[in-house]
């Protein structure tokens, strides 16, 4: 991930932008903010939140024209929150406290401003509180130009003086009975003496002000609406001089900011145009889903042209969506786990693969994402955190920055089912050519190795050209480890099998291995067990599932095959049971907590990821990957897989079946592989016998699962101890106490002999090397 | 890397030596780095033991420390 990929997939991520009602104000308010400061009471917070971007929070929130409300979420559904009335509360509280200001050192440069109306008066604001001395010459005899217009009942005079005494605490002069434009108030003689003019006199004056431009090649005043200059150099101008009769406050305010954001710009001799962020009205991209949302009409002040009573406030805020996307976050354990969203987290990740020396703070959060590709389904922008972690895992491979624990387990599982222990690649027997091939991966060998057997020799019956069998992983531990080379050798590993029985089309039983295989080779002719089994027929057995509701489970890596979805659907349904549709399914289905290797690298995260799924619905659930049923199975969710139906064994002991643990899993696939060969093939296998006997009690099994421990290690670590005589005793206890390391990893175990066995009472393991 | 829980009455032998484990220097090692720690051993063919405490507590936390570096 380079830099320009990093902001691209920033970019995506649009929980930043601000909701509909903060961008459709020419100022920005924060409304969420004050809106959450209402509900809460906290009324000083909801004023600093306004009077940080209104320099007249008391004018504005009795007379603005509340153009934010035309973009409010809220309209879609019944009307817009009453952001002014709002606004209102805030200030009517707090406005009267005295407010303190921190000046700046006083500048050198000083400002004039020509005009007291509301865009001038937010220029000398502006500028005044950033240290700048201001001159404000206003014709008339008093500031506040086009506002005074307003009725006393509507604009009390109490509010408008309250707001403007924050001059009296800035050094701004503001100089009356002071009209502009000729004799000793030129606008030559003005610009002469200040750093910089700001002209706000208001839609009647333009004429006027035309007239001072008499001199410039264009006669007339012409203002830059991006930056407000005009064409005398260090000339300002704006407000209702620009923008005309339909002038509104608010407008006028946004106005005399932008100008201040110029004349800043200006004098320390910076850009006036360089990334200036927005200004003004615009429309927000930001994305909000507001399908739950309940309708309730505005609440309205119990009195015309009373404020709000702390109740109504309290109701009007209540009303408030708060606006934000999180569709991803919503719906994704992960992405919750770390209390942000993607925007952060892509951050987070760049920045833990540009660390040189220093702490990866990430590892664990770029190691858990299940890479199920929900968030990209569900984000307006189709932004993918799985691609992101991906990548992002392959790079820390390759660096040698992966730690090496995180996927240790799941990799030396793969080797193992790639090994001669499991691998197999055969013709049907006595065939010597297959039309298809079936491979059922690995881990439904490890859960159910009888299935495997029972559907190849149906399989056998009714395939004309001949089935062959292909035994072995695909390839998804490294894969979803960021393995990519060893990914690439497993899939050519694979490859190479299936020439050897002359390249016939694939028949797979898992999700996962459909997905991996397609990847991997991208031409390969390859059909689900399921649709295969759909379209050519069932075993022909009696299956009766009284049209009990089952809810499907699709698995995460099957999110787009359409015809998977269908036939396991129409399988469910011929073996008469009635399919339910969990909320998310489809495209748009939850992983089980396997995806990714999320479960080794947090176990935590996973186990939230199933509890969530788990409770979607009471009904039993049906999954076409063991993996799924296995990990709802883990935390007591009552599930069956695919061939349960198949062969009809729907009882409570398939439902209730717990995963078989990490040794035997790899026993299972073992004695698959051997008894296959010998029942189906007629061909002799030698049972491997186990270098010593092991007695394990089932508390000792618990903890080798809890430890990713096998009995294969174990028992290593016993021949050893036995052959070499390196062992320690407790004397307390009488029992032996050893340790050997095979590969990466330290076993430890404590036993003792036990007739012709070894008894083991603990086992745990490290990966610090002793040395000497 | 100091192992506390280690009883001074200590109850583990090395079986081959017939020799009580006494603390000694012992380097241990992972991901290129290593360094050195006071652990039980046999005094007489160095055979080291680590407890399964320290295996799954302090050892285990600088396993990820490293790994994470
Ligand atoms: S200042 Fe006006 S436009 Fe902006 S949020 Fe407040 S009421 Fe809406
Ligand atoms: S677990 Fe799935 S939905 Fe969550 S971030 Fe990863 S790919 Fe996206
Ligand atoms: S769905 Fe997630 S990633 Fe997409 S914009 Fe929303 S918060 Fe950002």
């Amino acid at each position: 991930m380079d830099q320009e990929r990093l902001y691209e997939l920033e970019s995506m991520c649009i929980q930043e932008c601000p909701p509909g009602c903060t961008a459709g104000c020419p100022v920005h308010v924060d409304v969420r903010g004050i809106v959450t400061a209402v509900r809460k009471g906290d009324y000083p917070a909801g004023f600093a939140i306004l009077r940080k971007t209104v320099p007249f929070p008391g004018i504005i929130s009795r007379i603005c024209t509340e153009p934010c409300k035309n973009s409010c979420k809220r309209n879609e559904l019944d009307e817009s929150i009453e952001v002014r009335q709002l606004e209102r509360s805030c200030s009517d509280k707090c406005g009267s406290a005295e407010q303190k200001i921190l000046l700046p050192p006083l500048k050198s440069q000083k400002i004039a401003v020509i005009g007291a109306g509301l865009s001038g008066l937010t220029v000398a604001a502006d500028m005044a509180g950033k240290g700048f001395p201001v001159a404000i010459f206003e014709a008339g005899n008093g500031i506040g130009g086009s506002i005074l217009e307003f009725s006393e009942e509507i604009l009390p005079r109490g509010l408008m003086e309250s707001d403007f005494s924050i001059f009296d605490k800035l050094p701004v002069e503001i100089k009356l009975n002071a009209a502009a434009g000729k004799d000793e108030l030129s606008l030559e003689l003005i610009s002469n003496e200040y750093d910089a003019v700001y002209i706000g006199t208001g839609y009647e004056s333009r004429t006027a002000a035309d007239s001072w431009f008499s001199g410039t090649p264009e006669k007339r005043l012409v203002i830059d609406s991006g930056t407000l200059l005009t064409n005398i150099p260090k000339v300002f101008a704006g407000g209702s001089l620009r923008t005309g009769e339909s002038r509104t406050a608010v407008d006028s305010i946004s106005d005399g900011k932008i100008a201040a954001n110029s004349i800043n710009r200006f004098l320390q001799n910076a850009s006036l145009t360089a990334s200036r962020g927005k200004e003004g009205s615009y429309n927000s991209i930001l994305y909000t889903d507001i399908s739950g949302v309940k309708t309730s009409p505005a609440v309205k002040a119990y009195e015309t042209g009373r404020g709000y009573s702390e109740d109504e406030a309290r109701r009007e805020a209540e009303r408030c969506i708060l606006c934000q996307c999180l569709e991803c976050v919503k719906k994704c354990e992960y992405l919750a786990n770390y209390k942000a969203y993607p925007k952060k987290y892509v951050r987070e990740v760049y920045n833990n693969l540009s660390i040189v020396m220093g702490i990866h703070h990430a590892n664990r959060m770029i190691n858990s994402c299940a890479l199920c590709g929900l968030c990209k389904e569900l984000c307006p922008n189709s932004l993918d955190m799985g691609e992101v972690c991906i990548d992002a895992r392959r790079l820390m491979v390759d660096r040698g920055k992966m730690p090496p624990s995180t996927h240790d387990f799941p990799l030396r599982d793969m080797a193992f089912s790639n090994s001669e222990s499991f691998l197999l690649s055969k013709h049907q027997p006595g065939m010597n050519s297959s039309s298809i091939v079936f491979f059922p991966g690995c881990q439904l060998g490890a859960t159910y190795p009888s299935y495997v057997k029972k559907i190849y020799e149906f399989l056998c019956e009714k395939t004309e050209g001949g089935i062959g069998l292909m035994l072995g992983c695909c390839g998804a531990p490294a894969f979803w480890g960021g393995q990519q080379k060893l990914f690439e050798d497993t899939i050519s590993g694979f490859s190479e099998r299936l020439k050897s029985l002359g390249n016939p089309s694939v028949v797979t039983a898992c999700p996962s291995c459909s997905y991996m295989l397609k990847l991997g080779i991208p031409d390969l002719k390859i059909e689900s067990l399921w649709s295969y089994l759909d379209r050519t027929g069932l075993p022909e057995i009696s299956r009766n599932g009284s049209g009990r509701k089952l809810a499907v489970h699709d698995s995460c890596v099957s999110r787009y095959d359409k015809d998977l979805h269908e036939s396991v659907r129409s399988i469910i349904r011929k073996s008469g049971f009635e399919v339910e549709e969990l909320p998310g399914n489809r495209e748009k289905t939850t992983c089980c907590g396997y995806g990714g290797l999320m479960i080794y690298a947090d176990r935590e995260v996973a186990r939230r990821v199933i509890g969530r799924r788990i409770n979607e619905s009471e009904s039993d659930y049906i999954s076409y990957c063991s993996m799924c049923r296995d990990n709802f199975a883990s935390q007591g969710k009552r599930s069956y897989h695919i061939l349960d139906l198949i062969f009809s064994e729907t009882d409570d002991s398939s439902a209730t079946m717990k995963m078989p643990g990490l040794s035997q899993r790899q026993e299972s696939r073992a004695r698959l592989k051997t008894s296959l060969l010998r029942e189906l093939w007629g061909e002799e296998v030698k049972d491997e016998l186990p270098e010593v006997k092991l007695t394990i009690p089932e508390r000792v099994q618990s903890i080798m699962e809890d430890r990713m421990i096998l009995a294969s290690d174990i028992s290593k670590v016993v021949a050893y101890a036995e052959n070499t005589g390196n062992r320690f005793k407790n004397t307390l206890t009488g029992n032996y106490i050893a340790y050997f390391q095979p590969q990466r990893v330290t076993y430890w175990v404590e036993y003792s002999p036990d007739g012709d066995s070894f008894l083991i009472h603990n086992t745990y393991s490290h990966r610090l090397e002793i040395t000497d | 890397m100091k192992d506390n829980t280690a009883q001074s009455d200590m109850n583990i032998i090395c079986v081959k030596c017939n020799a009580v484990l006494t603390i000694g220097k012992v380097t241990l090692a992972y991901m290129g780095n290593s360094f050195p720690v006071d652990l039980y051993k046999c005094p007489q063919c160095g055979l080291v033991y680590i407890p399964e405490d320290l295996a799954l507590g302090k050892m285990n936390m600088a396993e990820k420390a490293l790994e994470d570096k």
